[in-house]
């Protein structure tokens, strides 16, 4: 089993695209994701400190509804109010659109595999006011910068990102013999992101911490705070005066730096990095991956201290990664990019679509095939069995995608039996190419090619 | 598209008689008569408001400003009344086939989140800090009831119901979701999912449920004619309430045995009396059109309505209520022993009230969960309080159905 172009931009990308060339070698794909962003400048997402911005004008707004007397006044108030929200909203749109983008412009896709499943990792939902619209910030911010850096790094971004901070109530964490504990009864600690961060972010559900860790870690996280217009701050007063014992190490100080010392060990814990290596194994290459696999890029990843582009070229260099048999079926927003891409799709085509087309044709059809815009399900992010995708209600959803998407994204539809040889090459079974050649219409034989499993399987 | 077309060609190298697609569709057994339907009210009905407890002296005067001018208490019993919103169901309950709870709620409190609420709501766990299962406690009870096929249990609508989320054999449908292949291309797809499972099942069983809907054989023209007079809420979630309503009905007539969906919108924070009156509406035409639908099984079938939290006692200054606690619960259907409430009324005075804010919970919501699961499909007392609500302590059942 070894390197494979097809196979490569399937798995480890986001599918061939007759105006893009497949990688040579693996050196290709993770020469594009250790590049800088190429779109950042022409297609920019908004930036947390916006963002930051933007929900200070809202609350603000908000706070003058409450205080204006009168209907008149409260109902221009409120009008006020609703222009933030509007543009928040229409904003998010236009980051949807540039993210798309990207997933169009990219040469092979690995580098926005690698965002969506580390942020996915880190899975922070916004709700109500303006963080719903958070998403884009967070995951350029706080996500992209890394995916190719340390690990640490990454998960220290993370903790000082205001929707990961509101998400699992880092925000309500108060410690209780802090200065203002002291003085405010009723607030105390909150467990919510030590928990998820040893049981999701690190060692992993299995992992070897006790309750007394979660709690520890509880009271070690308290100070990450949020303040209005500025975004993230570290509180001294709200800090659990003295050094906690996490994983029986102590964290002294009540500083920021202390944080960062227990997310630099977390980090390079060896069960962090086998429940890394085992996710992406998982993501990448089979929901019942190659133990073979998992451990070579959990190895590469601890010997490396824990750098991502080193467990990302161990995954690529490992036998097991190039396995023919495509398993994986591609989450929905993959199945809508690959789609775009293997109709010949290019960056400047979705860069001039309209925000309604975003929707019909990308933000609507998500929902349906059960991936809704930004509203992963729970702190664990995306389901990553095939199972949970492929329902009869998603599948249904993909077949109607398949056979009338296409006429509206492009003027001129591929032939099909191009299309298939561009999407399988040698390997198409030979019932598919038997369905294309009996296709009625160019439209129907491009959505049987798009409904395939041998498309929607990476 | 139709089923049979697909199921009809004799495309290269698949017979029909190996071809696996050959399933009969309404041969299936169901492992019960009882039938269970879990409405979850997204957003927090604000219960003090749906069911009012005149009988309380200190009602009028905290919740006067949100009573409107409806001289009718549409009283249910001698304490409390329905909102105007909910008049058409006191003839529901009048018939002993409306089952009232109030001041009920899940083990949550304090943060009073509509995602954590609602989170707990559907994972069905208790546990102090409570753990929110990744599995929906529908789906436990799916998990250890025999003779269950995908068929049996029903998510239905575009929102994701945790409740119904598991390894347990359940089926997902949006019912305005079509399949638009030409009879060739319902052919093609065939032979290419055939060698693939995965896809090949899932195909096979969006057909069957479209052909279903398509048939719609169980339901006569008085029935329909009953359902369309009762299906016409107004505005747009009232239309596709309706939708989903009417499809949970057809799949109940057949095999399915439980089947939830979402009603969202009752956040009233603000100005609540048109937006609840809508919404209250809203769900008063559903169960009505359930009724009307379900005919002879409607004896046979317990409907239950579940909300995160209720909303505080006091109106707030923008004429709507907040997040709170206790709530109420209603349970509907030929199969509840209804025209009564239940429960203990734990009273509106400021010491009654929980932190001094919210309606006090008087008990869990999940005990007459678990009671309706008892009487319907005779689930034991000890499964319904280790693996379905684990933590939970039924107590006393409470009997709600017959």
């Amino acid at each position: 089993m070894a390197f494979d172009p097809l196979i490569a931009v399937h798995r480890f990308g986001l599918g061939p695209s007759p105006v893009l060339a497949p990688p040579r070698d693996p050196s290709e794909l993770i020469d594009e994701a250790t590049v800088r962003d190429p779109f950042a400048r022409s297609h920019p997402i908004l930036t947390t400190k916006e963002l930051v911005a933007l929900d200070a004008a809202y609350r603000d707004r908000r706070g003058q509804v409450r205080k204006a007397e009168g209907q008149a006044a409260k109902d221009a108030a409120r009008e006020a109010a609703r222009q933030v929200s509007t543009q928040a909203r229409d904003r998010a749109f236009q980051d949807f659109r540039a993210l798309l983008v990207r997933h169009v412009g990219r040469p092979y896709g690995l580098s926005e595999r690698l965002v969506s499943f580390w942020t996915d990792h880190f899975t922070a939902v916004g709700s109500g006011g303006i963080s719903q619209y958070a998403t884009a910030a967070y995951s350029n911010d706080a996500i992209r910068p890394h995916i190719m850096g340390r690990f640490a790094d990454m998960a220290r971004a993370v903790l000082r990102s205001p929707l990961m901070l509101n998400y699992l109530d880092q925000v309500l964490s108060t410690g209780p013999n802090s200065r203002i504990g002291q003085r405010r009864k009723g607030r105390g600690l909150n467990e919510n992101l030590a928990r998820e961060f040893l049981e999701l972010h690190t060692l992993g559900v299995d992992g070897p911490y006790s309750q007394d860790d979660v709690r520890q870690l509880a009271a070690l996280l308290t100070g990450l705070s949020l303040e209005r217009g500025k975004g993230f701050v570290f509180r001294p007063g709200i800090v659990e005066p003295g050094a906690e014992r996490v994983l029986d190490r102590l964290y002294g100080g009540d500083t920021l730096e202390a944080i960062d010392a227990v997310v630099d060990d977390l980090a390079l814990h060896p069960e962090t990095a086998r429940h890394l290596a085992r996710k992406m194994a998982v993501h990448f290459v089979s929901d019942t991956p190659d133990e073979g696999l998992v451990r070579h890029i959990s190895s590469r990843y601890l010997a490396s201290d824990g750098d991502l582009a080193v467990a990302t070229a161990a995954l690529l260099e490992h036998p097991a990664a190039w396995d023919p048999v495509r398993r994986n079926v591609k989450w929905p927003i993959d199945y809508i990019s690959s789609s775009f891409r293997a109709l010949g799709l290019e960056a400047a085509q979705v860069e001039t679509a309209g925000l309604k087309d975003v929707r019909t044709l990308a933000v609507t059809p998500l929902s349906r095939m059960g991936q809704p815009w930004r509203r992963p399900p729970d702190p664990a992010g995306w389901e990553e069995e095939d199972t949970s995708w492929v329902t009869p209600q998603a599948v249904a959803e993909r077949v109607n995608w398949a056979m009338r998407a296409p006429v509206r994204l492009t003027a001129e539809l591929p032939d099909p039996r191009e299309l298939l040889a561009l999407i399988a090459g040698d390997t198409a079974p030979p019932e598919l190419r038997f369905a294309v050649d009996a296709a009625q219409n160019r439209q129907e034989g491009v959505g049987l090619v798009l409904a395939s499993p041998s498309f929607q399987r990476r | 598209m139709d089923r049979r077309t697909f199921l009809k060609s004799g495309l290269i190298g698949c017979s029909a008689a190996a071809s696996p697609l050959m399933t009969p569709i309404t041969l299936a057994s169901a492992p019960w008569e009882g039938r269970l339907v879990v409405i979850i009210l997204r957003g927090a009905l604000d219960g003090l408001d749906a069911v009012r407890p005149w009988g309380d002296p200190d009602f009028v005067p905290l919740r006067g400003e949100l009573l409107g001018r409806d001289p009718d208490q549409h009283a249910i019993g001698n304490f409390f009344g329905l909102h105007p919103g909910l008049a058409g169901l006191v003839p529901m309950w009048e018939a002993g086939e409306l089952v009232v709870a109030h001041a009920v709620s899940t083990p949550y409190r304090d943060k009073r989140s509509h995602f954590d609420g609602q989170a707990l709501l559907e994972a069905g766990n208790g546990g102090d800090p409570f753990q929110i299962s990744r599995d929906g406690w529908l789906n436990r009870l799916l998990q250890i009831a025999p003779d269950v096929e995908t068929r049996t249990a029903f998510a239905v609508g575009r929102d994701r119901l945790h409740i119904l989320a598991g390894p347990g054999p359940h089926a997902t449908w949006s019912p305005n979701t079509a399949l638009r292949l030409s009879p060739q291309g319902a052919q093609l797809l065939e032979l290419i999912y055939h060698d693939d499972p995965l896809f090949r099942d899932a195909a096979l069983q969006a057909m069957d449920i479209i052909e279903g809907i398509e048939m719609a054989p169980a339901l006569d023209d008085d029935t329909m004619e009953d359902m369309e007079m009762m299906a016409t809420p107004s505005g747009p979630t009232g239309r596709v309430t309706g939708e989903v309503a009417r499809f949970v009905v057809e799949q109940l007539r057949l095999d399915t045995r439980i089947a939830s969906f979402s009603i969202n919108g009752w956040d009233t924070h603000a100005r609540q009396g048109p937006q609840i009156t809508r919404k209250l509406e809203e769900l008063s035409r559903t169960l009505q059109l359930m009724k009307a639908g379900l005919g002879p099984v409607w004896g046979d079938t317990a409907v239950l309505v579940m909300t995160e939290f209720g909303r505080t006692a006091r109106v707030n200054g923008t004429k709507g209520t907040d997040h709170g606690t206790g709530g109420v619960m209603f349970a509907a259907g030929g199969a509840v022993r209804g025209g009564q409430s239940y429960g203990r009324w734990p009273g509106l005075g400021e010491a009654d009230l929980y932190q001094g804010r919210d309606l006090m919970p008087v008990r869990d919501i999940r005990a007459y969960a678990g009671s309706a699961m008892r009487a319907l499909f005779g689930t034991s007392v000890d499964d319904i309080e280790k693996v379905i609500f684990p933590g939970l302590d039924m107590g006393a059942d409470p009997g709600i159905l017959r």
